[in-house]
């Protein structure tokens, strides 16, 4: 299996790098570290719906038209929304991509024999798995939320608040989605800390506090996207307003 | 002590292998794993069969030779080299299962002994330090502090044994390449070729066809040195840095 000499010079920088396992995995941790951010933001994000119904002019709608008009009138109209999207499905190709190619590497390394068992955790054992399903996930929450595909419940373009209401009266829908985020938990609590060991930002006397970190923000994100589809269900947070308004013109027709 | 062993019989590389279920009768507790082999193959070859092949040279936990996978766990049970390795720690009457290291890059010769020298491959790539002849230099005119030269020697005591690649779930050898990087990278002896060292012990360590790392931390808990896996952080710290800018690299090396 050995390359020669002028095979080896002609890789530098870039490629070099993806050519590697070490420059391969730096590719995973760079682009995980993108999805992450993204998470953060989202998460934080949809804690606006938790505002209300707001009579007919909730905030999580003012906030997604909000996140459609940045930059107006300086840049056209979704522009940011729009590198964003392109940004996050690059960071996703190269991470599910890296992934793949890595995972294939070290099978083919192992020679066929499991290893047995000595200590990994929990969340460090299933990252494949969980990351497995968050694709499959994210996926489905695209076709529900972004392109009204997945339409069980009525959906209406820019009515995120009632959107979301109905989606999640769903004992199903709910399930769903705390699944999917606890998943993500897990994935976070050992991938957040491994990107970085892979970036090399690790250091003996932090690394304590760095998993500690890990575990930290993966509990918060998890806690912060289960609250919208727990509230919903709950009845915490109002129906919408057109929904509202329309039972009360029910209670009165009677 | 009785033991049942399930020990994997290989006749030549390339074989496909099975395990041969062979009692071990009449062994003394403090009798070390491969004593215990010893007192096997003398009666194997009293029978007229074929002695087991295993690794072993110095037996005093400090050669790295002994390569035995018991009961999935590289050297054994106690976080320590096979040939520290006692019968007492098992239980009598038990069945152990033994078989040589797992990896692709570590092709089984016959039995329990596997062909370790894509390791040796890795250490000529660049696990060494280039050095004028002559006068012995001024050993003030190198100084090391005392934490530099403990975080080396924590490395340093790799034994090479190759424990971490069979431990690793993905059968990587980033713990005995990073340790090897940590060791040489760190003192000033190592700075010359510190960024080549990396990239081309990484480059070989992946031509090997090794896995990489993801951070289960198995490997650490398996080396009976019981080398950090902040050395593999070490590790990914040099390779990032020497691709990043080689020419910074060198402007550091002319500078020490």
């Amino acid at each position: 299996m050995l390359v020669t000499d002028s095979k080896r010079a002609r890789r530098t920088g870039l490629r070099e790098l993806w050519d590697s396992s070490i420059g391969k995995k730096i590719a995973v941790a760079v682009s995980g570290a993108i999805l992450v951010a993204y998470v953060v933001l989202h998460m934080l994000g949809n804690l606006n719906s938790l505002y209300g119904p707001g009579g007919g002019d909730a905030r999580v709608d003012d906030y997604s038209h909000w996140l459609r008009d940045f930059g107006e009138p300086l840049l056209p109209h979704a522009f940011v929304l729009w590198a964003i999207r392109v940004l996050l499905l690059a960071a996703l190709v190269i991470h599910v991509t890296a992934i793949v190619q890595l995972r294939a590497r070290n099978r083919a390394a192992r020679g066929g024999h499991q290893a047995r068992r000595i200590g990994r955790t929990f969340s460090s054992a299933t990252t494949m798995v969980t990351g497995t399903l968050l694709l499959a996930f994210v996926v489905f929450h695209i076709m529900q939320f972004t392109t009204l595909t997945i339409d069980v419940t009525p959906l209406e373009e820019g009515a995120v608040y009632a959107n979301l209401y109905h989606a999640f009266q769903e004992w199903y829908f709910v399930l769903l989605y705390v699944a999917a985020v606890g998943a993500l938990g897990f994935h976070l609590r050992h991938g957040v800390w491994s990107a970085f060991q892979t970036l090399g930002l690790d250091r003996p006397e932090r690394n304590q506090q760095l998993r500690r970190g890990a575990g930290a923000l993966a509990v918060i994100v998890v806690l912060g996207f289960i609250l919208v589809p727990i509230c919903f269900w709950t009845g915490v947070l109002d129906a919408p307003a057109e929904a509202s308004a329309q039972a009360s013109a029910v209670v009165v027709n009677r | 002590m009785n033991f049942t062993l399930e020990i994997w019989r290989q006749d030549y590389p390339g074989d496909e292998g099975r395990y041969e279920r062979i009692e071990a009768t009449e062994i003394d507790a403090e009798a070390s794993f491969l004593e215990m082999l010893d007192q096997v193959n003398e009666r194997l070859i009293a029978r007229g069969g074929r002695a087991v092949a295993f690794d072993s040279d110095c037996r005093e936990g400090i050669c790295g030779a002994c390569s035995l996978t018991i009961d999935g766990l590289p050297h054994g049970p106690q976080q320590v080299t096979t040939c520290q390795t006692y019968m007492r720690d098992f239980e009598d009457g038990q069945t152990i299962r033994v078989e040589p290291f797992r990896n692709n890059s570590f092709p089984v010769l016959r039995d329990l002994v596997t062909d370790r020298s894509a390791l040796d491959r890795i250490i000529e790539a660049g696990g060494f330090i280039s050095t004028t002849t002559g006068p012995q230099p001024d050993p003030n005119s190198m100084p090391v502090n005392p934490e530099t030269q403990q975080k080396a020697m924590d490395a340093a005591i790799c034994i090479g044994c190759g424990a971490c690649v069979a431990a690793c779930p993905n059968g990587a050898a980033m713990l005995f390449t990073g340790a090897k990087v940590t060791h040489l990278n760190l003192l000033p002896q190592g700075q010359a070729e510190r960024g080549e060292r990396t990239r081309s012990m990484v480059r070989q360590m992946d031509e090997e066809g090794f896995g990489g790392c993801t951070n289960f931390g198995e490997c650490s808990r398996a080396c009976p040195q019981e080398i950090s896996i902040d050395v593999i952080g070490m590790l990914n710290r040099e390779y990032r840095r020497a691709v990043r800018d080689e020419k910074k690299a060198r402007a550091k090396m002319i500078a020490q």
